[in-house]
Order: structure tokens, then C-alpha cells, then sequence
């Protein structure tokens, strides 16, 4: 008999606005030592699913309409509070995706790790601690005695995401649910929180639920994957046949979304060089326990940009990249070095005498839920730099605004909705719409992709590739996905604590990297899919 | 496709005129609204609509208790109490409008500002902020009034330069989270000048807040006049406010309540319309319209 038995579930949230069905007739099982993925975009329903079965779901607004889930035999759906806690964090046991807001930021690490045991096992201090030690070995965390009586402010997100994963296996569980445990990390940590997930895995025979949006880490470490899309299983199968032959339409549609292979449209870099940057540099001045120190965000970039060449920027977290792109803009100044923009230096010119210059350089933003002021209309969003920078005249605004919705492929009909009136994709057109809206020369893009679902980051980055041929666009392209990279620039940077280690054209990059570190980022993105 | 444009969309709706609409919607806040009106219609037209004088005295009848003749009674020199209430209010709404006006553009000014600005310009403007409220309030008061001599819209002025210190805070605050986010970073890089950015994306956004704590105001700018005519420093009887009606009918509460009760409901009234009125404006102003 199978560990976990979920059939015909369904899950509907009643609200004043209506009843949305969040899980709509889901069946799976999962045996003991495997590991099921499940896939979905935002929305689709993927951690409710999995939150009910631990009483997670807070009822009412939720409710569940029908089925059955059992567990090693035990009803999980008719179970009591008090069994279920029984259960969580014992037998079932979970990892979240934010490690930097999962762990509680007042307790000691080993504190928050033994919470288990001693609730759950009545174990004794002492050997609570030493088993807790035992765990953060073998999750690979060095030092673990010192460690123990850490807070968990003096850790990296993956050292973190590590702790998560000691803290959870701590009760023996039989069953880890991980939902998006690698969403938040840069690459290479991901990379080794897959492997250490698996070997837990095989070590403890344990069965791990594993959810994300993500089809490439999907399936670099499950055995059974299911598909789904707006609260319903799409299709369901093991790994290999599932993405050898996806059956669905929607399973196909969302493995060619995945960005692969080189850049589908011609470089279009010409000889004439519109960016020139020599020894940036831009440090921050920090204060650690009332010292104060300098933290160099960008040590000393050269690089020359062509006009129309679409230049990627790739750099793990704290790398600096997304500094270098705002320094380049002067929104964060730079400390010393020189940026020349068609032939004139713009470090050292302050917000006033950048005003000129801002109408010929833009920038697209990563979080469309941030970058778009919630209490002005797309209309007033879209007008403010046509005004600003009189670039049409009241008389003609409208249909300057107009034609700016059509560029960015929104209908027309929306343009007095407010922000929230759309979906994380739409927002970014729109906030695409502002940035172009001055017909800027350069365009500095910060992960503009990556807060998005997979089918609509294909459509972004097919939007920006033909604006990029409309508006003879010359653009910096900031991400940590390499294979979105590669998709769309003609040239490669790579950045790393600051400095910038390696620069060359995509596909010599991609075959044959010269730095080390450039291997090691390779190597770690490039999953079964690659 | 080639539709024009006015087919296709309303035209022309501000954010205010949302708001306006979203706020008609809104029963209990229409209610409080009127409430005002006719609070402050009956207030400005008392000498025409009373037969009574509010200094008039009748020192025969005494305090006398509701009747046909006088509504709501008289106080102790026989004046009649509706009257009173009405004149009464008009000093109190004043002060409430006047001084939280002036509370509420010095304060969000301000606060803005330093919010924004960051920085020396913040820790200077704030510490400012400091000194101001350490100042014994009352001590302050009485200088002014001293030097510049007893006047009601001095008292008012002296009362909003004391409210807006916590309102500075509170949009400092705002504006200081308000400013991590992506919209402003786009602002700026659309070029827009800093007063721009304050003015047109920082303020609406903290508006939530500040109309909150705008509601709340009001009654202690009203119970701080009271407070300051009880001391003699602000208005002077026979003039009355509902301040100054609330602490005699203190005196004389137990023999006669309805001194007391009458002003403390026209007071109460107000508030409570004024936190209606607030809560609806918050909400209208809310362009995600989320109630829940």
C-alpha cells in the first residue's frame, strides 16, 4: 500500500466575492522512498493542495467538498487538530521557500531545531542537542556545535535552507513535504540542496512531495511528476515518459516555454559604441556593530556597450550586477570610474543634470507588483514621462498613450484600470510600456523575467526582442538564468563579487567558458532539460 | 482594429472621482457626511433659526430642565442650552477644521520630506520634531499667548502647531517604506524631480494613514481648546464652546444631568460621524477597494 493515498480531492475557498474551486478532483499516491513532483504555475493550486492535507488551510474561507487522503493508513481529512499535530513536523514534515523568513530570527538555531523532539518524543535536552548536532553534519553545515547556538541571521539563504532541512528530518519523518525549497537561492546552492534532498533521500528511504514552478528542477529529482493548471491534474506519469511525451496540450506548452537554445534573432550590434565604462566602482558605506566599513558592490568594470547589442549580465546574489545597472543609470552613484554615454560622462552629474539624459536611458524593474505606483491609472503611468520630458503635447497624449498600449501588446480597452487590476505579466508590460514610452536609446533590464511564470516569461522575452528590433533598443539584460541569457544576448558578462570575471559572445561562452566560476554556474543550470 | 478611443473606455475618471464614487457607495459614511452638514448648517445659522441669545440670561427661571419651551433646558443664569450647544459649536468645529488644517499640511509637508530626503536633512528635521514635543505643551501655549495677546485664531494656530508633530512622524515613516519600493527607483529614473515624486507617487500613497489619524485629531484638538478656555487662555464667557459647555456641566452634573448630557452628545455625534466619514474616505481612497 502506497504512503500517501490522495483520491478525488477538491477544495473550494468561499469568499464574499464567490467560491473559487482551488483543487478540483486530484488524485495521486506516493510510495514509500519516492519522490513525487508537482508542477503548476502560480495559481494552479500546487501548495493548496498539499497544505490541506496537513490542516494547513485555514477553514472557513476553505472548504473540502470531497475525497480522501490517507497516510499510512490514516485519515488525514477526518483526522482531529490534535492528531494532525501529532502528525506535522513527526511523521510529515515540511520546508518552505523563503529560508530567510522561515526560521524565527529571535530563537538559536539549535533551539528551533530540537522544538521537534521535545514536543513530539519528550526527549531530553542533552540528547535532543546531540542528535541536533548529528543532523546540521550531515546536512553539511561545518562546525555544527558552534552553529547550534547561531541565530540564523549570521547565515547565507542556502546555509539557511540547510538548517530548514536538518530541522525538518529531525523527527524522523516519513514524508518531506518541499514547497519551492529551491526557489529562492541562487543556482549553484540550489544545485547542492537537489543533491543533498537526495541523498537524504535514498539514506532514510524517505518520500519527499516536492512542489515548484520550476519543470527543470522537477525533474532533475522526481520520480513521479504531476502536472497542474488552474486547480486541476493535468496529466500524470513518471518523469522520464511525462517529459519525453507529454501528452497534454498544456504539458507541452509549458515544456516550450522553457527557454532553451541560442538567440532565435540576428545580433544586431553595430560598430559604433554607445556605452564606454572604465574602473566603475560604487561602494556602500555600512555600520556593523557601530563600525563603520565599506562594502565595494562593484570593484573596478570596464566594459564597452555597442548600440543595438543586447548585452547579458549574469551574477549570483550579492554579485553586484543589479548595482552596476543602476550605477550605469546614475540612480545609485557611483564612487569613481567613468561611464560615457554617447560621448558624454555622466559619473558625477546629480539628479538635476541627469534629467536631459534619463529621457534617452530607461529602466525595467523585477518585481511588477512594486514597480508600479498602485494609486495611478495605467493611463497617468503611461502619460507622466510623455509629459515629463514633452515628448508629445496634451492634444496628441491620448494617442501617444494609445499606440504605447498596442507596442507593449495591451488591449486598449484597459487603459484607465488601476495596477492591480492586472496579472504580474500584464504589469510588466506595462511597466515595459514606461520605460520605451520616452523612446530611450538604452535600456538597462533587472531580472525583468524572473518574478514570472514560465509561459508568460516567454512571451516577455519574446515582447522585448521585438522591441528591441522596433525601437533600435541597446540593452543591458540583468538575470541569474542562464538560459534566459542565452535566449536573448548577443554578448555575456559574468559577475562575481563585485568584479567582472569573464565577458563574450553568448555561444563562445556557453561552449567554451574560460573561468572557473563560469563552468561551476554552467554546470549548475544546466538540469536534464538543459 | 480602429475603434475611437471613447468607445472604449470612460474618460477622464481621477482618482478623487473614484474615490467619490466608491464613497457614495459607502451608507454609513454618506451617513456620517450628513450628519456634518446639518451639524455645521445648524451651527452657522443659529441666530436666525433660535429665538434666543446665547448670552441672554433669565436669572428667574434658574437651570430648568428640557421643555417646550426650551429644548434642551437652561443652565444656571437661564440660558438657553440648544442655543449655546449651537453657538458653541461653532467655535468647536473651527477649531477642529482650523487647527487640524494646519496640523495636517505642516505635518505631511514635513514628514515627506524628511522621509524622503534621508539622511542629515532627515536626522536634522527630526530632532526638530524632538525639541518641539519635549516642550512642556502648556507652557508654550501660555507664551504665545502672552506675547502675541488673547486671540481665537492665535489659539487655533497654537493648537495645530502642537498636532502636527505625531502626523510628521507618521508620513515620515510611510514615506521611508514608501521609498524601497520599485515605483520610485522608476520615478526617478524617468527623471522626475524630487518634489514630483513626493507630491504625485510618495503622499497619495501614505494617504491611508494620515486621513486615519486625521479622524483622530479632530476630537483632541477640540478637547485641548476645552481644556486651554477652562484655563482662561483661549475663549472667554459668556462665549461658549462645546468644550468649555462639557466642563461646566461637570460642575453640575448631579443636579442637573441634562447640562452635561446635551453638550457631551453634540460632541459625541461629531465624532462619531467624523470617524465614519474617515473610514469611508479611507476606503474610497483605497484603489484596490479591498474591504475584507
Amino acid at each position: 500500500m502506497a504512503l500517501l493515498e490522495v483520491s478525488n480531492l477538491s477544495i473550494s475557498f468561499h469568499t464574499r466575492h464567490g467560491v473559487t474551486k482551488a483543487i478540483d478532483n486530484v488524485s495521486f499516491s506516493l510510495e514509500q522512498g519516492q519522490t513525487l513532483g508537482i508542477v503548476g504555475e502560480s495559481g494552479s493550486g500546487k501548495s493548496v493542495c498539499c497544505y490541506s492535507l496537513l490542516g494547513l488551510i485555514p477553514t472557513p474561507p476553505g472548504r473540502i467538498d470531497s475525497g480522501t487522503a490517507f497516510f499510512a493508513g490514516q485519515d488525514l481529512l477526518n483526522s482531529s487538530e490534535e492528531q494532525l499535530r501529532q502528525l506535522r513536523g513527526n511523521k510529515i514534515a515540511m520546508i518552505f521557500q523563503d529560508p530567510m523568513t522561515s526560521l524565527n530570527p529571535f530563537l538559536r538555531i539549535g533551539e528551533q531545531m530540537i522544538e521537534p523532539l521535545i514536543y513530539h518524543r519528550n526527549s531530553n535536552r542533552r540528547d535532543a542537542r546531540k542528535q541536533a548536532i548529528a543532523l546540521l553534519e550531515e546536512v553539511g553545515i561545518r562546525n555544527p556545535q558552534r552553529t547550534y547556538n547561531c541565530y540564523p541571521h549570521e547565515f547565507s539563504g542556502g546555509m539557511r535552507q540547510r538548517v530548514m532541512i536538518a530541522m525538518a528530518l529531525i523527527a524522523e519523518p516519513q514524508l518531506l513535504i518541499a514547497d519551492e525549497p529551491t526557489t529562492a537561492l541562487d543556482v549553484t546552492v540550489q544545485k547542492q540542496i537537489l543533491e543533498l534532498i537526495n541523498q537524504l533521500r535514498l539514506k532514510r528511504n524517505l518520500s519527499v512531495i516536492f512542489i515548484s514552478h520550476d519543470l527543470g528542477v522537477v525533474a532533475d529529482v522526481a520520480d513521479q511528476v504531476l502536472v497542474m493548471n488552474a486547480g486541476r491534474m493535468v496529466e500524470q506519469g513518471t518523469t522520464r515518459s511525462l517529459f519525453n511525451h507529454p501528452e497534454a496540450e498544456y504539458t507541452r506548452k509549458l515544456l516550450a516555454a522553457i527557454p532553451r537554445g541560442n538567440k532565435p534573432t540576428a545580433n544586431r550590434a553595430t560598430v559604433q559604441t554607445l556605452l564606454s565604462v572604465t574602473e566603475l566602482t560604487t561602494r556602500f558605506k555600512t555600520y556593523h556593530q557601530g563600525k563603520q566599513d565599506e562594502l565595494i558592490a562593484v570593484n573596478k568594470v570596464s566594459f564597452n556597450l555597442q548600440r543595438g547589442e543586447i548585452l547579458g549580465l549574469v551574477g549570483e546574489s550579492g554579485s553586484g550586477k543589479s548595482t552596476l545597472g543602476r550605477s550605469l543609470l546614475n540612480l545609485i552613484p557611483p564612487s569613481s570610474g567613468s561611464v560615457i554615454f554617447a560621448g558624454e560622462e555622466l559619473v558625477g552629474k546629480n539628479q538635476h543634470a541627469m534629467k536631459p539624459w534619463r529621457r534617452r536611458m530607461q529602466m525595467i524593474f523585477q518585481d511588477p507588483y512594486a514597480s508600479l505606483n498602485p494609486r495611478m491609472t495605467i493611463y497617468d503611468a503611461l502619460a507622466e514621462p510623455l509629459l515629463l520630458h514633452g515628448i508629445t503635447t496634451k492634444k496628441n497624449l491620448e494617442q501617444h498613450v494609445l499606440h504605447l498600449m498596442d507596442d507593449v501588446g495591451l488591449a486598449r480597452a484597459y487603459v484607465r484600470k488601476y495596477p492591480h487590476e492586472f496579472s504580474g505579466g500584464q504589469r510588466q508590460r506595462i511597466a515595459i510600456g514606461r520605460a520605451i514610452a520616452t523612446k530611450p536609446e538604452f535600456v538597462v533590464a533587472d531580472e525583468p523575467v524572473s518574478a514570472l511564470d514560465v509561459t508568460i516569461q516567454k512571451q516577455i522575452l519574446e515582447l522585448l526582442l521585438n522591441l528591441v528590433e522596433q525601437h533600435n533598443l541597446t540593452m543591458l539584460f540583468i538575470s541569474h538564468d542562464l538560459a534566459v541569457v542565452r535566449y536573448l544576448c548577443d554578448r555575456i558578462m559574468v559577475m562575481r563579487q563585485g568584479q567582472l570575471i569573464e565577458i563574450a559572445g553568448t555561444e563562445i561562452l556557453w561552449n567554451s567558458p574560460t573561468h572557473e566560476y563560469t563552468k561551476t554556474l554552467l554546470s549548475s543550470s544546466s538540469t536534464a532539460l538543459g | 482594429m480602429n475603434i475611437t478611443t471613447s468607445e472604449v473606455y470612460e474618460r477622464g475618471t481621477s482618482l478623487w472621482q473614484d474615490a467619490w464614487i466608491r464613497l457614495r457607495k459607502n451608507k454609513m459614511a454618506v451617513a456620517g457626511g450628513i450628519t456634518l452638514i446639518v451639524i455645521t448648517l445648524l451651527c452657522v445659522l443659529v441666530p436666525f433659526l433660535s429665538p434666543y441669545d446665547y448670552e441672554q440670561q433669565d436669572l428667574l427661571l434658574g437651570a430648568s430642565a428640557p421643555s417646550t419651551q426650551h429644548w434642551l433646558g437652561t443652565d444656571v443664569f437661564g440660558r438657553d442650552l440648544l442655543t449655546r450647544i449651537l453657538f458653541g459649536g461653532r467655535i468647536s468645529l473651527l477649531v477642529g477644521v482650523i487647527a487640524t488644517s494646519v496640523a495636517l499640511i505642516i505635518g505631511v509637508t514635513w514628514g515627506a520630506i524628511a522621509g524622503y530626503a534621508g539622511g542629515r536633512v532627515d536626522a536634522f528635521m527630526m530632532r526638530f520634531v524632538d525639541i518641539v514635543y519635549a516642550l512642556p505643551f502648556m507652557i508654550f501655549v501660555v507664551l504665545l499667548m502672552v506675547i502675541f495677546g488673547r486671540n481665537l485664531f492665535l489659539l487655533f494656530l497654537v493648537i495645530g502647531a502642537v498636532e502636527w508633530l505625531t502626523m510628521a512622524r507618521i508620513v515620515r515613516s510611510q514615506v521611508q517604506s514608501l521609498k524601497q519600493l520599485e515605483f520610485i527607483e522608476a520615478a526617478i529614473s524617468l527623471g522626475l524631480s524630487s518634489w514630483t515624486i513626493i507630491r504625485r507617487h510618495l503622499i497619495p500613497n501614505a494617504i491611508g494613514p494620515v486621513i486615519v489619524y486625521t479622524t483622530l485629531t479632530i476630537p483632541s484638538v477640540m478637547l485641548l481648546e476645552a481644556f486651554i478656555s477652562f484655563l482662561g487662555l483661549g475663549i472667554q464667557p459668556p462665549q461658549s464652546s462645546w468644550g468649555s459647555l462639557i466642563a461646566d456641566g461637570v460642575e453640575t452634573m448631579e443636579e442637573f444631568p441634562w447640562l452635561l448630557i446635551f453638550p457631551g452628545l453634540a460632541l459625541s455625534v461629531t465624532l462619531f460621524a467624523l470617524n465614519f466619514l474617515g473610514d469611508g474616505l479611507r476606503d474610497a481612497l483605497d484603489v484596490r477597494g479591498a474591504k475584507d
